[in-house]
């Protein structure tokens, strides 16, 4: 029986949608399959020179099932994700675009949504964004036109009804897998259940959740969510990182609001003779305690500026025991880039003249 | 030179450069009053929805003589009065597509995101808003008002994003006119039937 990650026509054969898929993503079908998904996110580069991104992608090579694409996170300039998504994905990386509600209005949005499947994005993260007054540029204008709930139907509409916004039709819909965040540790904590119902209903297929440090809060989170039976209607991934030190965890509670690190932790990492390395445990600790939740289908492993040991939380956590193999396969655009590039290798000059009139002959 | 707010790094971060910061900044540009009166609404939102449906029964009573003397020619004096009185009591932004029954008698609007379905991931464990850091998170204010309400399971519901063309319009009136349309056409399928 072909395996569900293969075209069922032949293992060569490119990934076709699956029935029930509404991507060509492996995210969606590691996560469809019930392996456990890892994530992670890149730390989107201040420069315009492409070897800052795929140097900082080959980290995550092959292993890792989604890279965040992060669209200026905490109001901070940075290549944007639709860059940063264009640049991976001609790699053959598998990026989970982000798109945040605070720059751009709902006439941007849907076009980056069409470019980005056209480019062959198959994750899309639907956010709201910080406020600007958190970034470097507090003086700038806040757009937030859609809010995160209305851009997940917005994507939602666009893939399954080919259609935008307004209602004008789409000649060939962007099939993508829809993501959304979450954030059980920030009040009104019983409404936060039931805004991921509403996000799920809005489309979200998979959520991303914040930092999580408070397992057991995290629990009673989960509770309430399979209580109101959400865990089978979208696949939940828990947010971890390792701390580097038990300042940097003090001056994060006390700076990033939406970040709860209860004092157990702090006094964990205060306690330790190395607190990186106690930085990691904590986080390989954390991964093995979420994992048995019922109802969590993987982890996203955010490790801004320690990127390199992500690798090693995840080999040590030893969440991908048991994976199948997977192959590369080229997007449907790249057999056409291959051909140009030859085409341009070859260097013949060009009669600007001579060409001009064999367009303006072309029929049409 | 203005205070740093707590939990912010970034104004803290310039102020300690020395460079001028203007006291409370908000590109929102919103009067800023206290939210006493803000709050009292919450806090009374059961009462204020059934007062709200008798007031729009009322108005759509009135609705011959809205028509009689044409909706174009009355959305200016009641746009005036809804500004006013919704002002005070929501500190109203006139986005003139009201969801406050769906929100708890809490105006989404006042948020800074202007999010319309739900509170961010960055309100404080204390309740308030991580962008105004003195303001109560209008969402939190929102789900415990929605909880007093008959009708508060509508904070469930997904909005639709907000249509920017009906800002500074009157959305009573607006409702008025959709319920007698729908109350006509009503009338008229029944006399098909």
């Amino acid at each position: 029986m072909a395996h569900i990650d293969e075209n069922p026509l032949g293992r060569h054969l490119p990934l076709d949608p699956l029935p029930g898929h509404s991507s060509r993503g492996r995210l969606e079908r590691v996560l469809r399959r019930g392996e456990f998904a890892v994530t992670a996110e890149l730390n989107p580069p201040d420069s315009a020179n492409p070897e800052d991104v795929y140097e900082r992608a080959a980290i995550f090579e092959g292993w890792v099932d989604g890279i965040n694409a992060v669209d200026a996170s905490g109001a901070n300039c940075h290549m944007s994700s639709v860059g940063i998504c264009a640049l991976l994905t001609r790699m053959g990386y598998a990026p989970i675009m982000q798109i945040a509600c605070r720059d751009k209005n709902r006439i941007a949005i849907q076009g980056d949504v069409l470019g980005a499947a056209a480019m062959g994005v198959t994750n899309i993260m639907c956010l709201t964004g910080d406020g600007v007054q958190a970034g470097d540029q507090p003086g700038a204008k806040p757009v937030f036109d859609l809010d995160c709930m209305s851009l997940l139907e917005t994507v939602r509409i666009m893939r399954d009804n080919s259609k935008f916004l307004s209602g004008r039709k789409l000649t060939s819909p962007p099939q993508v897998f829809l993501g959304a965040a979450i954030n059980p540790f920030a009040p009104p904590y019983d409404f936060r259940p039931h805004r991921l119902a509403k996000k799920i209903e809005a489309g979200a297929q998979f959520v991303q959740s914040q930092y999580c440090f408070d397992v057991p809060m995290f629990k009673e989170y989960m509770k309430k969510v399979r209580d109101l039976g959400l865990d089978e209607k979208c696949f939940i991934l828990v947010g971890v990182g390792p701390m580097a030190s038990a300042r940097t965890a003090n001056w994060i509670r006390n700076n990033v609001p939406g970040i709860h690190i209860p004092d157990a932790v702090i006094k964990r990492l205060e306690g330790a003779q190395d607190q990186k390395k106690e930085g990691k445990q904590l986080c390989i600790d954390i991964i093995n305690e979420v994992k048995d939740i019922k109802g969590v289908s993987g982890v996203h492993v955010m490790a801004y500026r320690q990127e390199e040991y992500v690798a090693e939380i995840v080999h040590e956590s030893g969440v991908l025991k048991g994976r199948t193999p997977w192959k590369r396969e080229e997007n449907p655009g790249d057999s056409m880039v291959a051909e140009r590039l030859e085409h341009l290798k070859e260097g013949k000059p060009e009669n600007q003249e001579e060409m001009a009139e064999i367009a303006a002959h072309h029929p049409h | 030179m203005a205070d740093p707010k707590p939990g912010n790094a970034a104004p803290a971060k310039k102020a300690a450069t020395g460079a001028y910061t203007p006291s409370g900044v908000s590109p929102n540009r919103r009067a800023r009053r206290s939210y006493t009166i803000r709050l009292w609404a919450v806090r009374h939102s059961r009462f204020l929805e059934w007062f709200y449906s008798r007031f729009a029964d009322m108005f759509l009573l009135l609705h011959p003589l809205w028509k009689a003397l044409g909706y174009n020619r009355v959305e200016t004096p009641i746009t005036f009065v809804e500004r006013n009185v919704k002002g005070l009591l929501f500190d109203c932004r006139m986005c003139g597509q009201c969801v406050l029954s769906s929100t708890g008698m809490s105006c989404p609007m006042n948020c800074p995101k202007q999010l319309r379905n739900g509170p961010c991931g960055g309100v404080r464990a204390n309740g308030n808003c991580e962008v105004e850091p003195d303001m109560p998170c209008v969402w939190v204010k929102a789900w415990e008002g929605s909880r007093n309400m008959v009708r508060g399971d509508a904070i469930m519901n997904v909005q639709k994003p907000v249509n920017q063309s009906l800002r500074e319009t009157s959305s009573w009136l607006r409702v008025t006119a959709q319920a007698a349309e729908a109350r006509e056409a009503a009338a008229a399928a029944r006399k098909d039937a």
